[in-house]
């Protein structure tokens, strides 16, 4: 972070958002705005709150439910220079875009022999814990860095999701920008009492691809992101009266993946565990356990995954809150990888 | 139409027509005798454009390089026709360090920032990027325009329909072609199309729609003519779609035999018969169709030389590029 000054405003992740993207614009007239309700509705999730009324319908522009279409109008005005923020209203709608974002976005530049850059920001809201059921409430972040071509970006609170956003609006590349909606600091769901913090008012980028020590420790590090480091972090502050110390290693991007950092972190506790909210197998908490096993770093117990268990997302509360990373399954994992 | 437009187009037809006979004839020189695909010095699937010179060459006629093209997995006729340079198409068919692409591409996924063009090799996810490119070229105010090519089978994709409907609503300056040579593979359009022109759901979307029989490029140059003249004066996306022929088989090594037309096929050939017509009108002379002929030839032999003698890629770096 290159701020300089003491932040004392306090934002929300949205309210957040929105100053980067202005600020961008502002700076940089080929920025431009577009997806499903951004304009006078501001964006489902505030992303884009209060941006036609300054900008303009020229640079901030509804579109229709057309995801390929307008992700791939996306695609081709950043080939041609502008540099475009387009919102994918809910990640779980990626089922009718994808061949835009992963056969053409992410693409192009590798094929092209880096002849031709794709600078635009894909950003979607994700995650669960308002019961909006299996369709509405995934993260899917394991799947996008699945893939190569796409910077994939998370942020777990309000200054970073300004700088992230910043940094991603600058690069030369396609960013995949997941915001998660219980961070947003919404009015009609219920406030996660960190969603907001203090914020710079001056633009600053957060690097993309460097993780942060989100609160240290010396006996257990939990590799988290999003939300989840939000709940790490009250786990670590409710176990610190019994002894027990918590590193939150908070990863802010999947790709780049800052393994230096994870291995650097569970080096110096001896003691994993992952806690993710995506799909347990085949994704993010197996890349890391695999980061730290081929790095040869000794643990004194063996790591554990807190994500979720390969089911879709359950509507009743009950089924949700018991399949989602929450505190009391974080808290029993840290407790058992302590022995 | 004057005689040197038409003369241009023939030798637009004959130069696609060069090169794609010298890729043929070096992509089946070294598969034999037992047939590997991925064997030889172009190795991969080859979807050579011959028969739909005629599309290429009479909207291509009515651009320059500022404008964009985004065309199909069988992108080499448009690739010629707007301009690119053979030798860095040809180095990268050949997958050489020189070409376009520097090898990463290969002959679906061509990339050109010198002439706009770009091709995917997914049915009709070429259309939604022509949409960006024309958002692009209407706010800089300078008249480009962009042309989305497809085949008829991509007609009935979401994203075709997706995209005429957000270039109408946004009156994008695109152009849009489908180029029908009746067959999907193997499947034809009438098991594939609930309607006979592609050129009638223009109308759904409020656009100008427009039918070209009979693979003629001087139909296809008037169409496009004054579809590009309304897209550049603010007029909005148009509709054009071609009733084109595949001459040759789907990709290289396609047997053919769910087409029972095949033997009338050659017959069908666009440019021979243009040859006789201009022949007959005297635009041209013999002399002059062999010399330009020649000259083709010549061009494509340039191309291909250049292609051969360049250095293949480096495996040590065959992770570069996914960033930049």
């Amino acid at each position: 972070m290159t701020a300089t000054t003491e932040a004392t405003r306090r934002l929300t992740g949205s309210k957040a958002m929105v100053e980067a993207i202005a600020q961008e614009m502002e700076r940089d007239p080929n920025v431009i705005v577009l997806g499903e309700d951004v304009g006078t509705y501001g964006g489902i999730f505030g992303s884009t709150t209060g941006l036609l009324d300054t900008f303009g319908p020229d640079r901030v522009m509804d579109t229709p439910i057309s995801e390929t279409a307008f992700i791939g109008l996306g695609i081709g005005a950043a080939v041609e220079g502008l540099r475009p923020i387009v919102e994918l209203m809910f990640v779980d709608f990626f089922g009718v875009c994808m061949d835009q974002i992963y056969n053409h976005m992410a693409k192009i530049h590798f094929e092209s022999g880096g002849n031709v850059k794709v600078p635009m920001v894909l950003m979607t809201a994700v995650g669960g814990g308002y019961s909006d059921g299996a369709q509405h409430s995934q993260t899917l972040w394991g799947m996008f860095a699945h893939l190569p071509g796409m910077k994939v970006v998370v942020p777990s609170n309000p200054a970073d999701a300004k700088g992230l956003m910043t940094a991603a609006i600058r690069d030369d590349n396609p960013v995949i920008y997941l915001f998660h909606k219980g961070l947003q600091g919404l009015v009609w769901m219920a406030k996660q009492s960190r969603a907001m913090g203090n914020v710079p008012e001056e633009p600053y980028e957060v690097e993309i691809g460097k993780a942060a020590v989100a609160r240290e420790g010396a006996d257990v590090t939990i590799v988290t992101l999003s939300l989840s480091v939000q709940h790490a972090i009250e786990v670590a502050e409710e176990l610190a009266p019994e002894g027990i110390d918590v590193e939150v290693l908070d990863l802010r991007s999947l790709v780049p993946l800052d393994r230096d950092a994870v291995a650097a972190s569970v080096a110096k506790t001896g003691r994993l565990v992952v806690v993710d909210e995506d799909y347990q197998s085949f994704g993010l908490s197996g890349e890391i356990i695999a980061t730290v096993a081929e790095r040869g770093v000794a643990l004194k117990s063996a790591p554990i995954r807190v994500a979720v268990p390969d089911v879709p997302i359950p509507y009743a509360r009950e089924l949700e809150y018991a399949v989602l990373p929450r505190q009391d399954r974080i808290r029993d994992a840290v407790r058992k990888v302590m022995g | 139409m004057e005689d040197k437009t038409r003369a241009d187009l023939f030798t637009t037809m004959v130069q696609i027509r060069a090169f794609e006979e010298a890729i043929l004839a070096d992509y089946h020189a070294d598969k034999k005798p037992a047939w590997d695909i991925g064997a030889g010095l172009i190795p991969g699937e080859m979807h050579l454009s011959a028969g739909q010179e005629p599309v290429a060459a009479g909207v291509c006629a009515h651009l320059d390089n500022r404008d964009a093209v985004t065309a199909t997995h069988r992108p080499h006729h448009f690739a010629i026709a707007h301009g690119m340079d053979i030798n860095k198409l040809a180095a990268e068919i050949y997958g050489r360090e020189t070409g376009l692409g520097r090898g990463r591409g290969g002959h679906m996924h061509l990339f050109d920032p010198d002439t706009h063009f770009s091709c995917s090799g997914i049915i009709a996810e070429g259309y939604p990027p022509a949409l960006g490119q024309a958002l692009a070229f209407k706010r800089q105010g300078a008249g480009a325009i962009a042309v989305a090519v497809t085949g008829e089978g991509a007609a009935n994709q979401g994203a075709f329909h997706e995209s005429l409907n957000l270039a109408a609503l946004w009156n994008l300056p695109v152009v849009f072609v489908v180029e029908d040579n009746d067959w999907a593979i193997s499947v034809p359009r009438t098991s594939s199309t609930s309607v006979l022109s592609n050129a009638d759901r223009a109308a759904a979307y409020g656009i100008p729609g427009i039918r070209v029989e009979d693979n003629s490029v001087e139909g296809v140059y008037d169409a496009a003519g004054e579809a590009v003249q309304r897209a550049r004066s603010g007029g909005g996306p148009t509709l054009i779609e071609v009733h084109t022929l595949r001459l040759w088989g789907h990709f290289e090594g396609d047997a053919q035999a769910y087409r029972p037309e095949l033997p009338e096929v050659p017959g069908r050939d666009p440019i021979p018969s243009y040859e006789q017509q201009l022949i007959a009108d005297a635009v041209l002379d013999e002399t002059q169709i062999e010399q330009l002929r020649d000259e083709a030839k010549k061009r494509v032999q340039d191309a291909l030389d250049f292609a051969k003698s360049s250095p293949t890629p480096d495996p040590s770096t065959a992770t570069h590029y996914v960033f930049a």
